[in-house]
């Protein structure tokens, strides 16, 4: 049993659906990048999905408009704490990505511009539980929130949903990124409070 | 790293109107870096708890956690912590964390702080770390810190006169009448006037609400630091 904190009597969540454990609600759209937003404009933005075998696989904006995208209502969790429910994006699931992508691999890294980077196993990203984003409550998606294309990997802390998408690369083993060397997690759970290493 | 320790208030001492310093005795406690934050909780009697992270003011001492808090007016943690808690509260405390927005003292070069509001309590820590390195060659710091009024201020008087550092205080809704500098948000010209030149070379350190630090960020950029360089942290909505 926890200390007990004097005279603190803190506020019930208002929802009836549970937040995972160490997190609370918040309306707002807390923002946390580690430098300065990237400026990436939609109609030259491209990504790329590279094999382990070097393989790569290319789309441009209208390539990625040309797939066929969903709306998808979720709620996410960021590490920091605080989690928001019912989001609603438009994107284009990654399956829809490795329709012609030959691969052996179990993980992949997400590469943003900028430089940030996160690893993913590759399950995780695949079978309708993870997409590629460029929609926000029906707006583009802002600059601020990674535009114009972002990863969405819903289940797992917001970490590992890369802001300024650039690519996957595909590996046989796991690759730290840019918060799982600084500490976190490698797969960053939020049900199991996978927070930090 | 992730064990939570049960910490103690020792001290707390008014900043502003809203905000005041926390000191906490944190047995277990070590290691803390300049820039890092802790995780707090707070239990209530039923057993609820809330959990919310604070950047340290000041690092160095082990078994001991200073920080500074604002109040969020329609918050559930903070007006506890500025207007209720008292010394002898519990509370856990799980820390420290975070590796990349920090500042080592052997870290070269200068350095360049940038504050939005509250968004001042981690590089204070850092220019408190950095007053302590003796060596020569420790690179200068310089900070750049916006606030509504002077009334608003973080330790105006010691970051005034902290050793290898230079303040400049920018005040976004009333000027103190000495101040030359009309109100105002932070502008090119108020980084371009009082910040390193981009050719120093130094580390950018910027802290503060989502929307100045977008602004400092993108300021920065454009007059021709290198994005390399810049590390931000940001709180509240975008």
């Amino acid at each position: 049993m926890a200390v007990v904190t004097r005279g603190f009597g803190g506020r019930r969540p208002a929802s009836e659906r549970p937040v995972p454990p160490g997190q609370y609600l918040t309306d707002d759209f807390p923002v946390l990048s580690t430098g300065p937003t990237p400026n990436v404009d939609a109609p030259t933005w491209e990504m790329t999905i590279r094999t382990e075998a070097g393989v790569e696989h290319g789309w441009d904006w209208a390539g990625l408009q040309a797939l066929p995208a969903e709306d998808v209502t979720v709620d996410i969790h960021c590490v920091t704490r605080w989690s928001k429910q019912d989001t609603h994006w438009r994107g284009v699931p990654v399956d829809a990505l490795f329709t012609e992508v030959e691969t052996a691999a179990e993980f992949a890294v997400a590469h943003s511009f900028g430089g940030y980077t996160t690893n993913v196993p590759l399950d995780d990203l695949l079978d309708g539980r993870a997409w590629v984003v460029s929609e926000y409550e029906g707006e583009p998606l802002a600059p601020l929130h990674g535009g114009p294309v972002r990863l969405l990997v819903p289940h797992l802390y917001l970490w590992k949903s890369a802001k300024w998408l650039r690519g996957l690369t595909l590996h046989l083993d796991d690759e730290p990124g840019f918060w799982e060397q600084h500490g976190y997690h490698p797969y960053g759970d939020p049900w199991s409070e996978q927070r930090y290493a | 790293m992730t064990a939570w320790h049960t910490g103690q208030v020792v001290h707390t001492e008014p900043l502003t109107a809203s905000a005041r310093v926390l000191t906490l005795a944190v047995p277990g406690f070590s290691g803390a870096v300049a820039g890092q934050h802790v995780d707090l909780r707070l239990t209530a009697p039923d057993g609820y708890q809330a959990v919310r992270s604070y950047s340290l003011a000041r690092v160095g001492a082990d078994e001991v956690v200073e920080i500074a808090v604002d109040e969020v007016p329609d918050g559930e943690v903070s007006p506890y912590l500025v207007h209720e808690a008292r010394p002898g509260d519990l509370m856990e405390v799980r820390g420290p964390l975070g590796g990349y927005f920090v500042w080592r003292p052997g870290d070269a070069g200068p350095v360049q702080l940038v504050a939005g509001g509250s968004g001042i309590v981690p590089l204070a820590a850092m220019a408190r770390a950095r007053a302590t390195v003796t060596t020569h060659g420790a690179g200068l710091f310089r900070l750049l810190a916006s606030v509504r009024t002077h009334a608003d201020a973080f330790f105006p008087d010691e970051l005034g006169q902290t050793e290898g550092l230079t303040t400049t205080w920018l005040y976004s809704r009333q000027a103190p009448a000495a101040s030359s500098r009309p109100p105002g948000r932070l502008t090119r010209y108020d980084v371009e006037t009082y910040a390193f030149a981009p050719d120093a070379g130094a580390h950018v350190y910027v802290c503060g609400p989502t929307g100045f630090v977008e602004t400092a960020a993108a300021l920065l950029v454009d007059a021709g630091h290198d994005v390399a360089r810049i590390r931000t942290e940001r709180f509240g909505g975008g």
